[in-house]
């Protein structure tokens, strides 16, 4: 284990902090005191690498990320994941706006709750298939022009008379599977997805990656289990292509 | 019934396609070549016969008749004239049949002026001396990137550490053009021109094909809000990262590449369903002010442990010089201006036509600005949109810019007609397809060999008139706009251009 005191380090002498503790060949590396420093992991290549932050990291925490495992002991700020490729983050706390901006490959899974624009222009092909499990509720614009992966929505905080998710809920989706745990109310859904029941195979895949989040935060599977998962799909794959014609 | 006139959509055709019959041989030739089913073969009459509705006056089928015997003209439009009305009769009306917004592509083809024109070029005479480049050296070398605001020399060298620079032996670029508006054999033939002339082209954002990592050291990857295809090893593989703002064809929406285009390879090199349409999203959706820019500038530069110079493309708008002025201050170490007379693989036609600024004006307000507040220093600009001849290209560098991109010429190059067909993804020459059986019309040892005669040639000519004003290297020629006389402009473009009139 290495490990880095944050603490009045900028961003980007503990970035380069960190390349050069991996360049060192350290695997476990665990940073201290972290308050809002940027680009914790971004670009990192190494499938090996662990980072574990105390504090809250800034944004862009992982972004072009391929490979590592990042958990934050903590709230995170803006824009996780942006773009990432491959790896894992996980957040034992909340998570801001834009979580997994256009991300490509592996896995984040999120304690509580999520701002605005979560997973939006996520994409897969083939093996690739990004996957973020959120345990409690979202901002607006979830899923926005979401191109391919898998959402999870577990609503865990909900409170009473409140919706799970914000407004403008999957608008302009075109690929990936949404899925929510215990109903979408829709009148928040927008007019490009539709709800429907979650196949037996998807089921699997919700069971499997619920196991991992409730493994990782210490919650009971079977109650979380125990309340109907909706998923939310695009009606089309080409939902504007009836607004223009080819001109001139 | 496929040639059956359709009362319920008819508007008249923009051309009309004129084949001599007694030259026709029944080859059948242009009826393989029309990707746009403007030409069919009657067995029972032995004819060969067009339907000038669909005709897209490519000019395909022209260019290929052995015979000569076909003749592509321009429909005139046969209404009553009616001067206010003229050209908005027709797109009225497929508008209310369609029920849709046309997408065009190209530039903006309206009447707007084009400054380059008006302006004249200086040359020595008697008090100092022209220069012979064919004979006399002439240095058309030239580096992209943020300059220090001043450098140490001792005995040993440069003590000043540069940041990373982009190196260019001619100072032109291939804009940005995807893959997926464009097809495989054209990429090659993009990337193969620029290895040999010692420049870059532009990965565009529809990420990289496997088989083009090979041209590393003269690519320059783009970062566009879709983020199609970004990931550590595309952004090791560029020699420079672009980040797309803004377009100049399309200021302030996104990319979008129509479904048709989206076949199985532009499906997995963007990683989205086959056949739905790519779309960018309008703003990158983490980037809402300069501070979030210098964010992302930032990430960037952290994931390539800033190695590379980061450019921001932006289209020109109304507050163009402002807004170059915080990207400077945001950290990025080029500036891409793109004109309103831009081309697109794919636009909506309001917003092609009527949004944004010309190059030329931009430019010179920009490069003007930046002076202004001392920091011209840390960025390059580089002019794009619209560059049409290398005359354009040193005028543009007189106003100020340090490089130009171009898009649409090199497409010309190669044999480009500029229909305007692009977003239907049937190019008959080729070029803006993904269809195989077109794509392979572009053959890129000989489409590479004609983007290099371009550019060879247009050094040529830039070497000349930098030769006649008494210039040996471009760095003179940068925002030199004493070499620059303006004809035909009223006292105010002269003045934001920073140029004198003609006499004075």
């Amino acid at each position: 284990m290495y490990e880095i005191d944050a603490r009045d380090v900028h961003y980007r002498e503990l970035n380069a902090k960190i390349r050069k503790a991996i360049k060192e060949h350290n695997r476990d590396i665990v940073l201290h005191n972290v308050c809002g420093q940027y680009y914790i992991g971004c670009g990192l290549n190494d499938k090996n690498i662990k980072i574990t932050i105390n504090g809250v990291p800034g944004n862009d925490l992982g972004a072009f990320m391929n490979g590592p495992t990042i958990v934050v002991n903590d709230d995170v700020q803006d824009g996780i994941g942006n773009t990432m490729n491959g790896g894992k983050i996980v957040v034992y706390g909340n998570a801001g706006d834009v979580v997994a901006y256009s991300m490509r490959g592996g896995k984040i899974f999120i304690e509580k709750d999520v701002s605005y624009r979560a997973c939006i222009h996520m994409k897969a092909y083939k093996e690739m298939n990004p996957t973020v499990v959120i345990g409690g509720c979202s901002g607006a614009f979830m899923g926005e022009y979401m191109a391919g992966g898998t959402l999870i929505l577990l609503g865990l905080t909900k409170k009473e008379g409140k919706p799970l998710t914000g407004v403008y809920l999957a608008t302009g989706m075109h690929g990936g599977k949404i899925f929510v745990r215990g109903g979408v109310d829709e009148k928040l859904l927008w007019k490009e997805a539709v709800v429907v029941s979650p196949t037996k195979e998807e089921l699997g895949k919700i069971e499997n990656e619920v196991k991992e989040f409730c493994n990782l935060f210490k919650i009971d599977y079977n109650e979380v289990m125990n309340e109907e998962f909706v998923k939310v799909v695009p009606k089309s794959t080409r939902p504007y292509g009836h607004l223009y014609f080819p001109g001139p | 019934m496929k040639w059956m006139k359709n009362l319920k959509s008819y508007v008249p055709p923009s051309f009309v396609v004129e084949r001599d019959d007694y030259r026709c041989i029944r080859c059948k030739a242009c009826v393989e070549q029309c990707s746009f089913d403007a030409t069919f073969y009657d067995d029972e009459e032995d004819r060969v016969w067009t339907w000038n509705a669909n005709c897209v006056g490519c000019n395909r089928c022209a260019a290929i008749c052995p015979t000569d015997a076909i003749t592509v003209k321009r429909a005139e439009p046969s209404y009553r004239y009616n001067h206010n009305w003229n050209g908005h009769v027709d797109s009225l009306k497929k508008r209310a049949i369609y029920g849709g917004t046309p997408v065009v592509s190209m530039g903006n083809d309206k009447p707007y002026p084009i400054y380059w024109d008006n302006m004249l070029l200086n040359a020595s005479q008697v008090t100092n001396p022209s220069i012979d480049p064919l004979r006399e050296p002439m240095e058309l070398k030239t580096f992209l990137g943020r300059k220090p605001d001043s450098i140490h020399v001792d005995d040993s060298g440069l003590k000043t550490r540069l940041t990373p620079q982009l190196e260019l032996d001619i100072p032109i670029m291939f804009a940005a053009m995807s893959y997926g508006a464009l097809s495989y054999n054209v990429i090659e033939s993009l990337g193969r021109a620029a290895k040999e002339m010692g420049t870059y082209y532009n990965s565009g954002e529809g990420g990289l094909n496997k088989d083009h990592y090979k041209f590393k050291g003269n690519i320059i990857v783009q970062v566009a809000s879709g983020r199609f295809g970004v990931h550590k090893d595309y952004l090791d593989v560029g020699s420079a990262i672009e980040i797309k703002i803004g377009q100049g064809a399309k200021p302030g929406i996104g990319g979008h590449l129509p479904g048709e285009k989206v076949s199985e390879t532009i499906s997995e090199t963007r990683m989205m369903p086959k056949g739905s349409d790519a779309i960018s999203p309008a703003p990158h959706h983490d980037v809402y002010s300069i501070e979030d820019l210098r964010q992302l500038i930032y990430a960037l530069k952290e994931s390539t442990e800033y190695k590379k110079p980061v450019a921001v493309k932006i289209a020109c708008v109304h507050n163009v010089a402002a807004i170059a002025s915080g990207i400077a201050r945001a950290g990025a170490d080029i500036i891409v201006l793109d004109g309103f007379k831009g081309g697109t693989g794919a636009s909506p036609q309001v917003i092609r036509d009527n949004i944004g600024l010309p190059l030329e004006v931009s430019l010179a307000v920009v490069d003007e600005r930046l002076r202004q507040e001392g920091i011209r220093q840390y960025v390059s600009l580089v002019a794009s949109g619209g560059i049409r001849n290398s005359m354009d290209v040193v005028k543009a560098i007189a106003l100020g810019a340090d490089a130009v991109y171009i898009g649409t010429a090199a497409l010309i190059a190669i044999g480009c007609t500029m229909c305007q067909q692009c977003h239907t993804g049937k190019c008959a020459w080729g070029i803006s397809t993904q269809d195989p059986h077109l794509s392979k019309r572009v053959n890129p040892d000989m489409a590479s060999k004609r983007l290099i005669n371009l550019l060879e040639v247009w050094a040529l000519e830039i070497k000349e008139t930098m030769g006649a004003m008494g210039i040996n290297s471009i760095e003179s020629l940068k925002g030199n706009r004493l070499n620059l006389r303006g004809v035909g402009l009223n006292d105010k473009e002269l003045e934001i251009l920073g140029i004198l009139p003609a006499g004075e």
